[in-house]
């Protein structure tokens, strides 16, 4: 039976792995590549990597951090962050990365889903949606959380799954750094109406956060604090799930 | 020499390393490897086309009886077709590539598998372990199933028909365990 997934999140810039709350008070915190390696060491089943800082020199750095990460670590690994260029999303792939993933870009050009799935394989095509709940529905929000669309979140999702997305990344700006617990009702209403596999991901504080998510119909469950602090290891948080009924890897 | 076929698409440093195989796509190299691993990634349409050139090769090499292992679509163009589009398979094992239906129809992340043929490639791989998949396309059972995967029914996860070796999940990012496998093809004779 597929196991349900682990993830593990980590915001770069420059090539670095950094901490900070809004875009704001960025601190460097260590090589991506340490962090990836000890997160694979413990059990982890997957990684995202989010570039956050669009910078002249990024389209080098990033694909030096790929060919890094893809030559030590041996799981599956997602890239994504400010991604617009299809030759790029190739290069990122080609270098070693499994899956992009694009956000605003995606919703202001939704035509280009179907020629990037085409390219890369739909497999590999993640989109990422950051919603936001207000006036009673789950509203799609752009660069960053920054601008709200207006457009329904859970409809974009199913247009998206239509256009040849293979999993959706769908984060809570509700509950995202409350570490109070994934957003239930944002995942239960997304999976019950799209059929590709959707990723948890906003709150997650401890193992009941992940239980949760999975209960609500999540594939994966994605959380970057909590793991990089050491608070819990992936190890921890599939001992928990396991007892509780749940099919891991461990 | 090992020949890690090169579709243009998918990253083969791992697979490179564990095996000490070289990444090619020329026809000089194919005519004389001892081994082939043919991981592909992208669609069966566009995977055709790119090794369309070195195609008669290839079906000839692995028709000689040298071990080859296709990884995922490595797996599916050993076929007739595929429901995925249009393009010729190998036809080297007979039947057609379907779509998963009534099931996400990518069925991604880590998954058991489930020995049937006790393979020299999965010496030393406990029976039942994880691997990590994906992929929207499965290939239908026609005589040749060694592995299976329970994905709300068993589908045929790895195939085996002498020399030949094809598996739908991704060794090259199944962490310890499949870097196993992927040495164990490596010291295959």
């Amino acid at each position: 039976m597929l196991a349900k997934r682990i993830i593990a999140a980590l915001d770069i810039a420059g090539g670095r792995v950094v901490k900070g709350v809004n875009f704001q008070n960025i601190q460097d915190s260590g090589d991506p590549v340490d962090l990836a390696k000890r997160y694979v060491s413990e059990g982890m089943d997957e990684i995202v990597f989010l570039d956050i800082m669009a910078t002249a020199d990024r389209r080098k750095i990033l694909s030096d951090l790929v060919k890094r990460v893809a030559s030590e670590i041996s799981i599956p690994f997602t890239v994504g962050g400010g991604l617009s260029d299809l030759d790029d999303m190739v290069s990122i792939i080609r270098n070693g990365a499994d899956k992009i993933f694009i956000n605003t870009y995606a919703v202001k050009h939704p035509e280009v889903i179907g020629k990037i799935s085409d390219r890369i394989g739909s497999a590999n095509t993640v989109i990422a949606i950051d919603a936001m709940y207000s006036n009673g529905k789950y509203r799609v929000c752009i660069n960053g959380g920054s601008i709200d669309t207006g457009m329904d979140a859970i409809e974009w999702g199913k247009t998206v799954a239509s256009l040849g997305a293979g999993e959706l990344l769908v984060t809570s700006i509700n509950t995202d750094g409350t570490m109070s617990g994934f957003d239930i009702n944002l995942i239960r209403d997304m999976v019950e109406n799209v059929d590709i596999p959707v990723i948890a991901s906003g709150g997650a504080g401890g193992p009941g956060d992940f239980l949760g998510a999975f209960n609500a119909g999540a594939d994966g469950a994605l959380a970057a604090s909590i793991f990089h602090r050491g608070i819990y290891s992936a190890v921890d948080i599939k001992k928990y799930l396991r007892e509780h009924g749940i099919n891991v890897r461990l | 020499m090992i020949a890690i076929i090169d579709t243009g698409t998918a990253n083969l440093s791992t697979i490179e390393r564990v095996t000490g195989g070289k990444i090619t796509s020329n026809q000089y190299d194919i005519e004389r490897a001892e081994k082939i691993i043919f991981p592909g990634v992208g669609s069966f349409t566009y995977v055709l086309e790119t090794i369309n050139p070195v195609r008669d090769t290839l079906i000839d090499r692995i028709r000689s009886g040298i071990p080859y292992l296709g990884i995922c679509l490595g797996l599916e163009i050993l076929f007739d077709s595929s429901e995925e589009g249009p393009g010729k398979g190998f036809g080297i094992i007979p039947g057609r590539v379907r779509k998963f239906s009534g099931v996400k129809t990518t069925h991604m992340g880590w998954n058991q598998v489930r020995n049937i043929i006790d393979l020299p490639i999965m010496q030393g791989i406990p029976d039942n372990s994880f691997f990590y998949f994906m992929h929207s396309y499965y290939v239908p059972d026609t005589g040749y199933r060694a592995m299976e995967t329970d994905y709300m029914g068993y589908f045929t996860s790895g195939i085996a028909y002498e020399n030949i070796y094809g598996i739908q999940f991704h060794p090259e990012k199944s962490g310890d365990t499949g870097i196993r496998l992927l040495k164990n093809f490596g010291v295959l004779s």
